[in-house]
């Protein structure tokens, strides 16, 4: 499960060593806009290193450079072999992109040794035609683990001011929450840039949470812990989830058909809904998941 | 495999860095270590160079290290840098 | 109206008989802005006076041309409760035939009340002062607060001299060293560089490690039970020591606790709490930044106390002794919870107990809080290099990683595991650490005695050896 995703430079040791510590569920080593063009050499090699020495308490998701770059081959070469819990594809913008992806992780996997398919990927949709081609590319490969929306580079490809509102990427939010979930896979909101706004964090967070987002992504520790908040099972879901349940199986006890709990109908998508949440929660440890 | 052709650097001065600069250099190799934590780490640190150095077969280097506390896999990671800069290699 | 005054410090050193052999003291409420200590001491050597023991309180790299009249034979005694690295790199190097003696501050101001560790004469720079020796840290151009550190001195040295470059009418009314003890003033034109003495503001960490030890420090003090109504505290002024305070004050004011007070070095973000109803007093024996100087200026709540009221063992109160919760750091911690801040991981003197040792003593619960690897050292050690304050009075371990419960207090990791802290062992944590960095191989070290490091019951705690001739 992975509610906050904390991105770390790759090329500073410093970052790395305790970026299991700051509290997220997955970090992003970052080989991409992190790392200048002259260091590239230099990340892939030590995130390498990291990843195959310092067991990181937590998931592992490694930004490498995009399939324009020039430098993909030189990531996945060293990457793929330290089995990191997934890549993040940059600029990811058509279907295309994914299947020349898997075509060259195949091989690589071949060469290594490696089961096909076990290099996951989390497509970065940074662009309008990544965003329109969202359902497409979430299909397009069994390596999809989810997408991730990348609202920066996209106001700018839209031409449009990036707010701290974000109505500018409203469309974009839903697409890829509609995308991801018809394509049975998890989608990753767009870091809130503004580290100091603690109140405006959780407002953004809430609002993705409450599009249908798994997650979201941040570029400070300082916001991890407002995202795990937000994007955990609270208290009182939990518990209505466990009364839901009950209900069910009660009716399943009695024979009855139709059930209902506090005066509304309980069907099936509510008794999935109920499911989901406990298994999040159990997933988590949170209290009242049992 | 080729020597190291050129002067090549890695890594930075910064706290749990290492800052690496190889040169070409003939008769063997010669590592020169400077650290915080020499003489806790320093044996360790120089097995490490001379492992990352046979592992890509350099016979003959001037290796100089600055180490600011870096973790073992740090400084492996900025040698190994080092020297496929130093034979010429491109990021 | 008789006065004090003498024109030069000359004139002062020969007033009061000051003869080879004996002992001068010296406070460091000036820090690393301190021009009265060198300033005393070149007179001192140019008067041809020799073998002096120096007792000061502390010293900073600013003091190291004390190390030139250790080599010239003018000084030959050190007492003392923290160095800064300039001068412990000296004191390591074995300067010094006599090995230093390292007090805590609160032993200090015992062993100079009781004459263990008599003063011939204490000279005592003073921000501001009156012709008759009523003297203030508040006032002056080199305002450094409180002067807690140079009140025992003031009562039990034999002669005192103040030393200001600012005289004010008499009475100064509000003093913390009074006309009664004082034998001299002299006037000179700087006592300090207010630079050096104060920092601006006291900054809370920004590292996110540091913030999250912050927080486990904080939840860790709010598990104990101890965060009541009455709550009293203090803490160091590291970075992460004062994001510790931060998050407790939030945990403080969402709760509503009112504490009665914090304790010891004082700094704006302490000043912040009193002024926020987090407690109802600040007893404050050194300041260290300007906030905190005008807040013991103007704020009848912010109070100074001595050094012998702050932390003398065997006193008949000592405020440490009342205290509920301190936080320190520790450039070691050993499996027995010892901890060292007297030396570096290599062996080399670089700082001193200061209160450490007795706040330690006092608190109901005493928590280091440091990363669990440092420069890829691992805090955590079988032995530290220095005992500076005992295992049995420390309580917990605060690292990013997990927190170690010294197992004397079993009731209070069942507390904390129910709180649903990360509670772990501390050879865990040792382990942890060594799988991070690898296993540091042994220091040699030299074998000469240096230092010696006294605690609260006057017995030698710990030897210091000297560093190895090739380091």
């Amino acid at each position: 499960m992975i509610r906050s995703m904390l991105f770390l430079p790759g090329n500073t040791p410093n970052m790395l060593i305790n970026g299991d510590v700051l509290g997220a569920d997955a970090v992003i080593l970052d080989l991409e806009d992190a790392v200048s063009p002259d260091e590239k050499d230099a990340a892939r090699i030590l995130v390498r290193n990291a990843l195959s020495r310092m067991g990181f308490g937590c998931q592992t998701v490694v930004r490498v450079n995009s399939l324009d770059s020039g430098l993909l081959d030189g990531d996945l070469e060293e990457i793929v072999p330290q089995r990191p819990t997934a890549l993040m594809l940059p600029k990811t913008s058509s279907r295309e992109d994914i299947l020349e992806t898997d075509r060259r992780l195949t091989a690589l996997e071949a060469r290594l040794g490696l089961p096909t398919g076990s290099a996951r990927l989390i497509p970065l949709l940074e662009t309008a035609a990544g965003i329109e081609n969202a359902y497409a590319i979430a299909l397009a490969s069994p390596r999809i683990l989810g997408l991730f929306l990348g609202a920066e580079d996209l106001s700018a490809d839209l031409r449009c001011k990036r707010t701290k509102e974000g109505r500018e990427i409203d469309y974009a939010r839903h697409r890829i929450v509609m995308a991801a979930r018809a394509a049975g896979v998890e989608a990753f909101d767009t870091p809130f840039t503004d580290v100091n706004d603690d109140e405006g964090l959780l407002a953004d967070a809430q609002y993705a949470k409450s599009l249908g987002f798994t997650g979201k992504a941040s570029i400070s520790p300082r916001h991890v812990e407002g995202i795990n908040r937000v994007f955990s099972p609270t208290p009182a879901e939990i518990a209505y989830a466990r009364e839901v349940l009950a209900v069910i199986e009660e009716a399943k006890r009695q024979g009855k058909g139709a059930i209902s709990l506090h005066g509304k109908m309980v069907d099936a998508p509510i008794v999935n809904r109920a499911r989901q949440t406990l298994d999040a929660a159990r997933a988590l440890g949170l209290s009242g998941g049992e | 495999m080729p020597d190291i052709i050129q002067r090549a650097t890695a890594g930075t001065m910064e706290s749990s860095d290492a800052y690496v600069e190889i040169e070409p250099r003939e008769g063997g190799l010669e590592i020169q270590l400077e650290s915080v934590v020499l003489y806790q780490y320093g044996q360790d640190i120089e097995q490490s160079v001379r492992a990352v150095l046979l592992e890509y077969g350099v016979e003959n280097a001037l290796v100089s290290i600055v180490d600011r506390g870096a973790l073992d896999c740090v400084i492996r990671a900025r040698v190994e840098t080092a020297i496929r800069r130093g034979k010429g290699g491109r990021p | 109206m008789e006065t004090k005054l003498v024109s030069t410090l000359e004139e002062a050193i020969r007033s009061v008989g000051l003869k080879d052999g004996m002992t001068v003291s010296f406070h460091h409420h000036l820090r690393n802005g301190d021009y009265i200590l060198n300033l005393v001491m070149e007179q001192v050597a140019a008067m041809g006076i020799r073998d002096l023991t120096v007792n000061a309180s502390s010293l900073f790299d600013v003091h190291l041309p004390l190390m030139e009249h250790i080599r010239s034979g003018v000084v030959t005694r050190l007492l003392t409760d923290y160095v800064s690295g300039g001068i412990g790199r000296h004191l390591s190097q074995g300067i010094l035939e006599a090995p230093v003696e390292f007090r805590s501050h609160g032993t200090r101001a015992t062993d100079i009340a009781s004459e263990k560790t008599p003063i011939d004469v204490a000279f005592l720079a003073v921000p501001a002062a009156d012709c008759r020796g009523n003297a203030t840290g508040k006032l002056g151009r080199a305002a450094c607060g409180s002067l807690g550190y140079a009140i025992p001195d003031a009562m039990y040295a034999k002669k005192v001299v103040l030393i200001t470059d600012t005289l004010l009418p008499y009475p100064l009314s509000d003093w913390a060293i009074p006309e009664c003890f004082v034998d001299y003033v002299v006037q000179v034109p700087e006592i300090g560089d207010p630079r050096g003495i104060l920092s601006g503001t006291t900054r809370i960490t920004r590292d996110p490690v540091g913030l999250v030890m912050a927080e486990l420090a904080a939840k860790t003090i709010a598990g104990s039970g101890l965060l009541k109504e009455g709550f009293s505290f203090q803490t160091g002024a590291g970075g992460a020591s004062l994001a510790a305070a931060a998050a407790l004050k939030k945990i403080m004011e969402k709760e509503h606790i009112t504490g009665s007070f914090a304790l010891g070095g004082i700094t704006g973000y302490l000043v912040e709490m009193l002024r926020a109803g987090c407690f109802r007093q600040l007893m404050d024996v050194q300041c260290f930044d300007l906030d905190a100087v005008a807040s013991i200026r103007d704020d009848p709540r912010h109070r100074e106390i001595s050094a012998i009221h702050y932390a003398g063992p065997g006193t008949r109160g000592a405020v440490v002794d009342s205290l509920d919760v301190v936080i320190l750091g520790a450039t070691e911690i050993d499996t027995n919870f010892n901890v060292n801040v007297h030396t570096d991981s290599s062996g080399c003197l670089m700082g001193g107990s200061g209160g450490h040792t007795d706040a330690a003593a006092g608190a109901k619960l005493t928590m280091i809080i440091a990363p669990l690897v440092r420069a890829r050292l691992p805090i955590v050690t079988d032995r530290v290099t220095c005992i500076s304050t005992p295992g049995d009075t420390v309580d917990v371990l605060v690292t990013q990683r997990g927190i170690a419960v010294n197992p004397r207090r079993p009731e209070l990791r069942q507390r904390l595991l129910e709180a649903g802290l990360p509670v772990t062992d501390i050879e865990a944590l040792k382990k942890r650490a060594e799988a991070i960095a690898g296993i540091p191989r042994p220091v040699p070290r030299g074998d000469r005695v240096v230092a010696e490091v006294l605690g609260r019951d006057g017995r030698v705690q710990d030897q210091i050896l000297s560093l190895p001739s090739d380091f």
